[in-house]
């Protein structure tokens, strides 16, 4: 691998097949972390959390700072280098893989090739009480600049809110005879939104109504793999805006039609 | 003094309006209860605990007398006749309904002052006990003293009681003076309160009265240790607002979240359900001293709060009213508001700063509670550590009353015990170096701070005269609060709805108003 972190003598060529993270130096493989462990802030316990930064494949790991937040909680921030790297070349990642059109460009692409309005119905469901996701996505106003689902003008968008129950969820989607059902999760815990997205999936399957919707979900912690796995036909993580969602649900939508 | 150079008649006008506003909504109040306002009585008369399948003894109550007896007459009315029926005690009543052994259709109704004379003795012991929870409490501000800055305020949201007293203690001795356990998703919808202590809940814990009183010592706890008094806060919100309210008032909760419109836009519950049980909710928080959080923060996480500033105005205008016509002080009025500007908008900052010192300014009086940004928090941690400062900034510079505490993490999970302490750490650090910064500054006549200020102001009473003249349902019909449309029979709770007959006595809240007006 060409060098040797002990004399600091790093290859300066990157090879994408021994990625490593980048501090000022390639190669340098530094990296920041923080974590908290429940014992006291004292020279033991920094050791506790060297020894720890180690087992994590740092090598020189620098506790910068160690922080008590109680009698008995020390909070450390750590600094060092991995031992680790990965193969850039053999990673593939399943992405949504239409493109990414105008608001414009997906009105006029519904008017061309489906040539009616299309129906979308979306809500945060399950625990969730936030709508900050499915606003952002469908409400007229969207966010930073990106106008929501309602501002489109052959998409019908109905944003049933917060804290909807699957079932309830489907049975709008059934009676407004729905093309795209939407579901938002954004604050969870322990991992219930899974169960409750997986739940979205085995009720529809049972109602033999998987087929009839295309069925997206959105938030933080979704990306378009988690989706593909838990059998959801497309997912959508941060940063993304209602133009991307629509140009995926249209051109699918077209997809299917053929 | 203004600073802001506010113009007073413009202030009286929208007080004049939003009081016209909760007057035509209060005739309506009076007219009605709600099955969670006769549980709330219930439990003011000692009834508490649950089956073997978990239904609290409450509702197992209220359900009888709504399916086979007539709840407009009040459960006061049916306790007390079957009390002097039966010549029995509340909780041999409690048995009877517990075990289906009485037939409520053949008790006979005795009169509104036997209901009075004959429930004097458990009235008297339920307020008793709320004035002894209120007079520990001033005495604990007596003795270890009040504080003068924003109180620091934090969330824990474990799910679990005992872990979440964990993180409360930790995060009291970092320096928070406000603890508030988050509930679990979902028990707003809830139509009862949970039994017990409890260790299983989604995003936060269950509202118990057991879990308030494990919370309440803890605190107590440590607040000796640390020789501060650590406030505790929950959530008199959703389809029981009165009952947790009851709950808080008898074991010594010192703010709730209690929000007159906050459960109609925001839970989709009934607004004919929520404006009455806000009102019972009220009073009994007046009564016991705690300090109420209104919820106009929210409208800022659905609208835009740039365009949509002034009906967080007009909404804490209308809140105060409200709160006025449950005989609460002004010093228990938490009006909410929060710094939820988009951080790319173009002197943004300056916009929050007016906003801020305008509450400030419009409600000296109360402890205003201010709310960190959430909407426009990212993953990027370190941005938002800055976002969060700002925001310590403006709440130190305004002097807000009740600071809650931003989290670095806000956009990634429930805090860490780190991300609490770092949130104090910052809220300290800007409260300390900028202690007198708002005493020393002005600012620019008819400035950008000053025209927006007027601007806000301006739109608020505008918005304000018109529900005035559409009256308050119809403005929830209309979409006006944080563009949510709600219609006046629809959302949840509407069938908890029943209209009072002549007959009705609610002896609580009778005996808490005669208190609170002679207080006046």
């Amino acid at each position: 691998m060409g060098y040797d972190l002990n004399e600091k003598k790093y290859s300066k060529v990157l090879d994408l097949k021994e990625l490593r993270p980048y501090g000022d130096t390639l190669n340098d493989g530094k990296v920041q972390m923080s974590f908290t462990l429940p014992i006291k802030n004292d020279e033991k316990g920094a050791e506790a959390a060297r020894e720890l930064s180690k087992k994590m494949g740092i090598i020189d790991p620098l506790i910068a700072e160690s922080i008590e937040l109680d009698n008995d909680f020390t909070m450390y921030v750590v600094y060092g280098s991995i031992i680790h790297s990965v193969n850039y070349n053999d990673i593939t990642v399943e992405t949504v893989e239409t493109d990414v059109l105008s608001m414009h460009q997906i009105e006029d692409l519904i008017d061309k090739q489906i040539g009616r309005n299309i129906i979308v119905v979306g809500a945060s469901t399950g625990t969730d009480a936030h709508t900050v996701g499915i606003d952002a996505i469908m409400n007229m106003k969207g966010f930073a600049g990106h106008y929501g689902l309602e501002r489109y003008r052959n998409i019908e968008a109905l944003n049933l809110g917060s804290q909807v129950d699957n079932e309830d969820m489907i049975k709008k989607a059934v009676e407004l005879n729905a093309d795209v059902i939407l579901i938002s999760q954004t604050v969870t815990q322990k991992d219930v939104h899974i169960k409750n997205l997986i739940e979205m999936v085995e009720l529809l399957e049972v109602e033999g109504l998987r087929e009839r919707f295309i069925l997206i979900v959105g938030g933080p912690r979704i990306s378009h793999e988690l989706a593909k796995e838990l059998g959801f036909d497309a997912g959508f993580g941060p940063k993304k805006f209602a133009e991307d969602v629509a140009s995926y649900f249209v051109q699918e939508l077209i997809q299917r039609n053929k | 003094m203004s600073k802001l150079n506010l113009d007073k008649v413009k202030i009286s006008e929208a007080r004049d309006f939003a009081k016209q506003i909760a007057d035509q909504t209060q005739e309506f109040i009076e007219q009605h209860t709600t099955v969670t306002v006769e549980r709330t009585i219930c439990r003011f008369l000692g009834i508490d605990g649950v089956n073997e399948f978990d239904v609290p003894i409450p509702n197992i109550i209220i359900n009888e007398i709504s399916k086979n007896g007539n709840l407009e007459f009040g459960v006061s009315l049916y306790i007390a006749s079957i009390m002097k029926a039966y010549d029995i005690d509340v909780n041999g009543v409690c048995d009877l309904f517990i075990n289906q052994k009485i037939d409520i259709s053949e008790i006979k109704l005795i009169s509104k002052n036997e209901v009075y004379r004959i429930l004097d003795p458990y009235i008297n012991e339920t307020l008793f006990k709320i004035k002894d929870a209120k007079s520990k409490r001033e005495n604990f501000r007596i003795s270890y003293g009040s504080k003068d800055e924003p109180l620091l305020y934090v969330i824990v949201a474990t799910g679990n009681i005992y872990e979440d007293v964990t993180q409360a203690k930790a995060a009291a001795k970092a320096g928070a003076d406000v603890v508030a356990v988050i509930r679990t998703t979902g028990q707003s919808l809830l139509d009862y309160v949970p039994y017990g202590p409890t260790t299983e809940g989604f995003g936060g814990t269950f509202a118990t009265q057991e879990n308030f009183r494990i919370m309440r010592n803890a605190l107590d706890e440590v607040g000796e240790e640390l020789g501060r008094y650590i406030m505790l806060v929950n959530y008199a919100s959703g389809l029981c607002m009165p009952e947790i309210a009851a709950m808080g008032a008898i074991e010594r909760l010192d703010m709730m979240l209690n929000d007159s419109l906050y459960g109609i836009l925001f839970r989709d519950i009934n607004m004919q359900r929520t404006l009455i049980d806000q009102y019972f909710s009220r009073v009994i928080n007046a009564y016991a001293g705690i300090i109420i959080n209104t919820g106009e923060d929210n409208y800022l996480t659905t609208s835009d709060a740039v365009s949509e500033a002034h009906t967080v105005l007009a909404s804490q205008f209308i809140n105060e009213q409200f709160a006025k016509h449950a005989h609460m002080d002004e010093s228990l009025m938490g009006l909410g508001h929060a710094f939820e500007i988009d951080p790319n908008v173009k002197n943004g900052f300056l916009y929050e700063l007016s906003q801020a010192l305008m509450a400030r300014e419009i409600f000296p009086n109360s402890p205003l509670k201010y709310m960190p940004p959430t909407k426009h928090m990212t993953g990027n941690i370190f941005k938002g550590y800055i976002q969060n400062t700002l925001f310590n900034v403006v709440t130190t510079t305004t002097n807000q009353g009740i600071h809650l505490l931003g989290m670095l993490t806000e956009a990634v999970h429930t805090p860490f015990m780190s991300d609490r302490y770092l949130a104090i750490d910052n809220a300290k650090y800007i409260n300390n170096t900028m202690h007198d910064f708002g005493d020393e500054i002005e600012f620019k006549k008819d400035g950008i701070i000053q025209k927006r200020a007027k601007s806000v102001l301006n739109d608020s009473v505008e918005l304000l005269k018109e529900i005035a003249n559409i009256g308050i349902f119809e403005t929830l019909e209309r979409g006006i609060f944080a563009g949510i449309k709600r219609p006046i029979d629809g959302g949840k709770g509407l069938s908890g709805v029943y209209k009072k007959s002549s007959k009705y006595v609610n002896p609580f809240i009778d005996q808490m108003i005669i208190e609170l007006s002679e207080v006046k």
